[in-house]
């Protein structure tokens, strides 16, 4: 595969939901293989189903998922997820220590390499030791980050991954998320926050209503969002 | 020998219905015409099951091994019908009480604990069976509520490319123990907070009270020993049906009550 193959491609990717409503409705489009791609769109549009269709955490029931060109429904999901890592909206720390949760991703990491994480994210290394439930909501998602990174993934997804962090947490993951791109891992950011994707946007794909909105479709989707503030 | 109380003795007994009924038309619980009820659908329900056993114990013991299978089926269907929510469960249910009963008739009858006759195999499995549905229930509904409760933490351990079956397994075990620790507790307290049936049972009929004690225990440790059997059987088939192949959670939306 080349460089300048997409990242991921959508073709007539459609996801039921369970109120009889489709949560994505024949998706078409493609996310490139470098730099910080935003997904913007309001809350229920679909951007965080087709994100976890990026990590097979939802399969589609009609339609394909390509990653680099290969058909998500017949690679090893197993080792697609350790190249394409995913960290969600909500924190989720897992009980245990810091180190505990980083060995949970990598467990043949060792020490420095933990602590290199912790720093990477703007965390001190005696949060290794530090209970990880016990943690605020920002270092708690900061360590999360920690952990999907552990893996070196070459991908990595971020699902609303501000949303519920202070201020400076928020700035020192959007920082990260720069710095990845710089360093040729690929990120893909959902959000609600059109400041924010502007912010970060190497690409910026809008959704509505379940699929990836056209070119005219995303600017009239701009446009009224900048008159809503 | 004194373990036909006779139909007058039934009979008499029956004065304790009464009391019951009494004691509701007195304080007005209005449960006399339940209480009526229950008792008959007991007796009837009880005398048909002791005419189908005099029957069945008096052939051969394929007809026992035939109402053992019906024991399981039912068994199987009830847990079922008490934990409607959870997908596709009666054949994990099937699966966990045949798996109990081979295991544990294997042990009690090849250890030659008792002598495998009709009347040894039809009332252990029933025993079997019986005791261990309640914790059959609570495993196959709490499997569920941990892996919904739980889901963004699951699936936080699928996205690091962890296996489905590992990245449940804290939450299934958490439901195992839930299920499991009731009857520990049980096997703890007996004797000491109430007397088992079976014992009670054995004593009433004129069996020494030592002797009795030692069927009690022997049924305890069956009772114990199908438990987890079955509990194990029914967490990881329920874990199966909600966990895909490619390692995708599919948890049902809580009911609405």
């Amino acid at each position: 595969m080349d460089d300048a193959a997409p990242l991921f491609t959508f073709t007539g990717v459609s996801v039921p939901g369970i109120d009889g409503r489709w949560r994505l409705s024949d998706v078409h489009g493609t996310i490139p293989a470098a730099g910080v791609t935003v997904l913007v769109g309001r809350s229920g549009s679909g951007k965080s189903t087709l994100l976890r269709c990026c990590n097979r955490l939802d399969a589609p029931a009609a339609g394909v998922v390509e990653f680099r060109g290969h058909d998500l429904a017949t690679v090893d999901v197993l080792a697609h997820r350790r190249r394409v890592a995913m960290v969600f909206q909500r924190p989720t720390p897992f009980p245990g220590t810091g180190w505990e949760n980083l060995t949970t991703a990598e467990p043949d990491l060792d020490h420095a390499e933990g602590r290199d994480l912790l720093t990477r994210v703007g965390l001190a290394p005696d949060f290794l030791d530090r209970n990880a439930t016990e943690l605020s909501g920002g270092e708690a998602q900061r360590l999360c980050l920690a952990r999907s990174l552990a893996a070196r993934p070459e991908v990595v997804l971020l699902d609303e991954v501000t949303s519920s962090v202070d201020p400076a947490a928020r700035r020192s993951i959007e920082a990260l998320a720069r710095s990845l791109a710089d360093e040729g891992i690929a990120v893909v950011w959902v959000t609600h926050d059109l400041g924010q994707a502007r912010r970060l946007a190497d690409t910026l794909l809008v959704m509505v209503d379940g699929h990836l909105a056209e070119p005219g479709e995303a600017e009239a989707f701009i446009a009224e969002d900048a008159d809503d503030q | 020998m004194t373990s036909d109380i006779g139909w007058t003795g039934l009979a008499a007994s029956l004065v304790l219905v009464g009391v019951a009924a009494a004691l509701s038309f007195w304080r007005r619980l209005d449960l006399e015409r339940s209480i009526a009820w229950a008792s008959a659908r007991a007796l009837v329900q009880l005398l048909l099951v002791g005419l189908a056993l005099e029957f069945v114990l008096g052939r051969t013991l394929a007809w026992s091994w035939a109402w053992v299978a019906a024991m399981v089926l039912f068994g199987a269907d009830t847990v079922r019908r008490r934990a409607p929510e959870v997908p596709r469960l009666y054949g994990v249910a099937l699966a966990a009480f045949a798996a109990a009963a081979v295991v544990s008739l294997l042990v009690l009858f090849g250890l030659r604990v008792f002598p495998l006759e009709p009347k040894t195999l039809i009332p252990l499995a029933g025993m079997m069976i019986g005791n261990s549905m309640t914790a059959t229930v609570v495993v196959a509904r709490r499997v569920v509520e941990e892996l919904r409760d739980k889901r963004d933490e699951v699936e936080a351990r699928l996205a690091l490319g962890i296996a489905g079956p590992e990245a449940a397994r804290p939450y299934v075990r958490a439901a195992l123990r839930t299920a499991m620790i009731p009857q520990i507790e049980t096997t703890k307290a007996v004797g000491l907070v109430f007397l088992p049936g079976a014992m009670t049972g054995l004593i009433l009929a004129g069996t020494s009270p030592l002797a009795a004690v030692k069927v009690q225990v022997a049924v305890m440790y069956l009772v114990l020993g199908a438990t987890a059997t079955t509990t194990a059987v029914v967490a990881l088939g329920v874990q199966r049906r909600l966990l895909t192949a490619d390692h995708r959670l599919t948890v049902p939306p809580r009911p609405r009550s």
